[in-house]
């Protein structure tokens, strides 16, 4: 067996970089563990550009992102396996892993930092009425045929979800010569950027139907079309209201979720809101030396944000090792039904902390208090607020530890007429 | 005539409100920042893109590529079909221009990774 000081579990964009934030900090018997055959993740198959703006300034494409981070990860000559896939972590930071040299290992570590990402949610799919022909798909998964294979899987598409890879993927097959006839939005907004709509849809005359779902999948072994209906208030499809759209191609793009599978044995606590780890200011699960950063523990919309988080993480892991930490406070952060969730969840020293959040709904005009019971101790305005939009509240070493109730509470303050 | 358009600089996407005398562009609001403003005054005049695709490399991989500037949005496809009939040989490095002036718009076509 191989001890080693700290693993990092995945090389896409949170672990190269909380592996050299870790480094940095003074970690240096570190492995990263990857499945893929590269470094990088799924920014490699992200040709698309608008990653870096806040990181570097500069829009970058997802391999040029990537890049980045892996010139670094080879200059500091930072340890990785690839092809390697991770089985099993145990209670006490025993990682069992499989790879075609080594077989089945088993590696002892003093600290661990997941950094597995996540997974598209397939559940849009499953409640759809009709047969399973082929034709229907993820839109990661045409992502990666379209992008790293060259193969463009139909030549009229619909989409069902206005999340970000969809609408990226309306424009790139639409930029490969399919006809991608309407992206549907169950929702009465979109969940991907502004941005996104602009560039990806209305400048190719892509349709986006609000408050619109797939009701019915129809071929025998090839998709020949779908039905799609407006829902009501309640997201009820309105069935006098149903369109059949011809279409040899169903791309869902319903949302994401933490890929949590490996973390499971490890006893460490979950928020079931973001189904990822509950962490403390330093992204520290509830096992001490076990920390979790980027979209394994909430899913986010920027990059930039992941590899923040990452540095966060891989500096404490540093200085856990280090023996430099010590869990002193336990401070829980309660939200109402308005904000989500938070991360961290929960404050286990007095350090000023950015902490990120995500609303329910779409809200103007509103107010964010962080209280200590009825004491406001923090609040900022905010024009809009939006819930695919990660939103931030920095509180301070001083605020934190100006807490007397034991307990911190984030709350939204809407005007009436919202 | 006022024209609405969403600012695509950055993620934050603002609502662009943009006050158009024939083709001049009077006044831009609702801007976080003035590269918004800057946007909204080439969108009116003659909206760019930053194209991104991929280009077959000589072993059967797909290289992804980027343009390095903004082209002009009427000829997208006009560059993809270049970029389609483009085989590159490998090795390549991040940076590398693939095709250059692509379209007679100026930008070239540079390679967004390594491969060898
Ligand atoms: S105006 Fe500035 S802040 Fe607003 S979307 Fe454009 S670049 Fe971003």
């Amino acid at each position: 067996m191989k001890n080693v000081d700290l693993v990092v579990i995945g090389a896409g964009p949170a672990g190269m970089s909380a592996a050299i934030s870790a480094y940095n900090s003074g970690a240096k018997d570190i492995l990263i563990l990857e499945r893929d055959s590269e470094l990088g993740g799924i920014l490699q198959q992200c040709i698309h550009n608008g990653f870096g703006l806040h990181k570097f300034n500069e829009e970058l494409t997802g391999p040029e992102y990537a890049w980045r981070y892996l010139k670094k990860v080879q200059e500091l000559k930072i340890p990785y396996l690839l092809g390697t896939m991770v089985t099993e972590i145990t209670k006490d930071k025993k990682i069992i892993a499989i790879n075609p040299s080594e077989g089945i290992f088993e590696i002892q570590a003093k600290a661990i930092i997941l950094a597995m990402g996540c997974r598209e949610r397939s559940k849009g799919a499953l409640n759809i009425p009709g047969s399973r022909p082929v034709g229907v798909y993820s839109a990661g998964t045409v992502q990666k045929y379209v992008n790293l294979k060259g193969y463009l899987p139909g030549n009229e598409a619909v989409i069902l979800g206005s999340g970000d890879i969809g609408l990226i993927m309306a424009r790139r097959m639409t930029l490969e010569g399919a006809k991608v006839k309407a992206v549907c939005e169950i929702m009465p907004y979109s969940s991907g950027l502004a941005r996104n709509i602009q560039q990806c849809l209305n400048d190719f005359d892509i349709p986006l139907k609000l408050s619109h779902t797939v009701v019915e999948i129809h071929g025998k072994s090839r998709l020949t079309g779908v039905t799609i209906a407006k829902v009501d208030e309640n997201l009820k499809p309105i069935m006098d209201k149903k369109e059949y759209i011809p279409c040899d191609t169903l791309l869902l793009s319903v949302g994401l979720i933490p890929e949590n599978e490996l973390s499971k044995n490890i006893g460490i606590e979950f928020d079931s809101v973001t189904q990822g780890p509950v962490v403390d200011q330093n992204r520290q699960t509830t096992v001490p030396g076990v920390f979790a950063c980027g979209n394994v523990l909430h899913v986010h919309d920027l990059v930039d944000y992941v590899s923040d988080e990452a540095e966060i993480a891989g500096k404490a892991a540093a200085h856990y090792l280090n023996q430099k930490a010590g869990e002193t406070i336990n401070i829980p952060i309660k939200t109402d039904g308005k904000i989500r969730y938070t991360v961290p969840q929960r404050f286990t020293e007095y350090k000023n902390t950015v902490l990120y959040f995500r609303t329910a709904n779409v809200y103007s005009n509103a107010t964010i208090n962080v209280r200590d019971g009825d004491k406001i101790i923090c609040s900022k305005k905010k024009r809009k607020l939006l819930p695919a939009t990660m939103e931030t509240i920095t509180l301070t070493k001083e605020m934190i530890s100006s807490v007397n109730s034991g307990c911190m509470s984030i709350e939204l303050e809407v005007a009436e007429n919202d | 005539m006022i024209k609405n358009l969403t600012c695509i600089v950055c993620p934050i996407g603002c609502n662009l409100e943009v006050e158009v005398e024939g083709n001049k562009v009077k006044r831009v609001s609702g801007n976080e920042c003035k590269r918004g403003e800057l946007y909204a005054r080439s969108e009116t005049v003659q909206p760019v893109r930053t194209l991104t695709t991929t280009v077959l490399t000589d072993d059967g991989r797909l290289l992804p590529v980027r343009t390095d500037k903004p082209i002009p949005k009427n000829l997208i496809f006009e560059c993809m079909k270049e970029i389609n009939r483009k085989t590159v040989s490998l090795p390549i490095k991040i940076g590398d221009v693939i095709i250059e002036n692509i379209a007679k718009t100026g930008a070239n076509i540079i390679a967004s990774k390594n491969m060898g």
